[in-house]
């Protein structure tokens, strides 16, 4: 009955903590990853631990705790039992980041997705006509620049008369 | 430089100035939290107030670091008295009305950006990093408050009253941000921070312009200043005690 399963695991590669790591959802806004947000920024084997690099989305966001401690529980629920998650704060995180796929899921929960490339002056203004994510119409008007999180902003549509959540490009 | 950051007074004083600033304006700005005139500037206050103290926390977490007597940010937040705190007078000011706090935001703003933007090419990296995270927040603060003082002081009667008495009440404080003394001018020899004088230019310029076109007159006041150095006015003692409460009664409490 005794396997050699109880010996040594084989440490899991890398791409393989990479594909766990986009099962990861991110708190707030639960049909995207962390890896989709970008918020994941490398990933390594130090020795016996695994060092998992996350850069926070905005310095006060009450979700980036979480997502460590989510990271954290996932890859021990994995069986990887050292596990160091490091803070990198440069180069700062922007949407520019969120992988295309992402942005698609986000449209499809009812977000819309950031418009633009995000400037370096880190302006919030969208740089281009913000889609209704219900009925696609660009006929839309920005009712506050801040929102349900920090991420988003807070927009309604003239025409399907819906509010909606902005992803702000940042 | 980021050799040995330890035991550097002048390093400690930078993060220890920049991270008070946030933390004390964070704290009374969180105040407002389901007490503003309409909800999305209630989500606003908010968030501008949660920003803050995140930047706060990279800000004390660093200058912790750097003391290397084991103090962490929630140690220097909630355990220092009121003259150990390096915030200027301006971020003690009361809350007032709606006005106040949002022109007490604008000086601090029409600053805070120039000065993050500048802090990105310092010499440690540490500050650099925080820096370049705290602009891109500092940025869309900023867009938010000038666009409302704007708005407010170029609005009916009232609002234009309103904007000017918290104008009249708050300038006085708003050059402290730029007023060097001997630890700035250290800081900058070393290329830490940047050369205040600088910062002064561009904090005033765009203020200037600003109020301008808010149709606010700007008063002939002298600076009033002495929280970079510790010396407070009366209002930091309410504010500490409301703060630091919970950890003053109830010592390492955690949740």
């Amino acid at each position: 009955m005794v396997s050699a399963v109880t010996e040594t695991l084989e440490q899991p590669s890398i791409d393989d903590v990479w594909r766990w790591l986009g099962n990861v959802p991110d708190p707030e806004i639960p049909v995207v990853s962390v890896v989709d947000l970008g918020i994941v920024r490398d990933v390594n084997w130090d020795g016996g631990a695994l060092v998992v690099t996350v850069t926070p989305t905005y310095s006060g966001c009450p979700a980036t705790a979480v997502i460590s401690f989510e990271i954290e529980e996932f890859l021990r629920r994995k069986g990887i039992e050292k596990i160091c998650i490091k803070t990198q704060l440069s180069p700062a995180w922007t949407t520019d980041w969120i992988t295309d796929g992402a942005r698609e899921k986000l449209r499809a929960y009812g977000i819309a997705p950031p418009v633009g490339e995000a400037s370096c002056a880190g302006a919030l203004k969208a740089s281009g006509p913000v889609a209704c994510p219900h009925c696609g119409s660009e006929n839309t008007a920005e009712v506050s620049r801040f929102g349900s999180t920090p991420c988003k902003a807070s927009w309604r549509c003239n025409d399907c008369l819906e509010p909606f959540d902005y992803f702000k490009s940042f | 430089m980021t050799v040995d950051v330890k035991t550097d007074s002048a390093l400690f004083e930078l993060a220890l100035r920049m991270g008070d600033n946030t933390l004390i304006l964070g704290q009374q700005v969180s105040a407002w939290c389901g007490l503003a005139p309409i909800l999305e500037e209630d989500i606003a206050l908010a968030n501008t107030a949660l920003d803050l103290i995140g930047q706060t926390k990279l800000w004390l977490g660093f200058a912790g670091e750097i003391e290397g007597k084991g103090r962490g940010a929630d140690d220097l937040a909630f355990l220092r008295d009121a003259r150990a705190f390096r915030n200027v007078l301006l971020v003690e000011q009361p809350n007032g009305d709606f006005g106040q706090t949002l022109m007490r935001q604008y000086l601090f703003d029409a600053w805070h950006l120039p000065m993050l933007t500048a802090l990105k090419t310092s010499t440690e990296k540490r500050v650099a990093d925080i820096a370049e995270k705290s602009a891109k927040e500092a940025a869309y603060h900023l867009e938010r408050s000038e666009d409302l003082i704007i708005r407010l002081g170029d609005g009916s009667d009232e609002s234009h009253q309103r904007m000017q008495t918290a104008l009249d009440a708050l300038w006085p404080f708003a050059g402290e941000l730029t007023e060097a003394d001997e630890t700035d001018n250290e800081l900058a020899k070393r290329g830490l921070a940047p050369d205040l004088s600088g910062i002064k230019k561009q904090h005033e310029s765009r203020m200037r312009s600003a109020l301008k076109e808010a149709t606010l007159e700007i008063p002939d006041a002298a600076i009033r200043k002495g929280g970079k150095q510790g010396m407070h006015s009366e209002g930091l003692g309410y504010i500490l005690s409301d703060m630091q409460w919970l950890q003053r009664a109830y010592p390492g409490a955690k949740w």
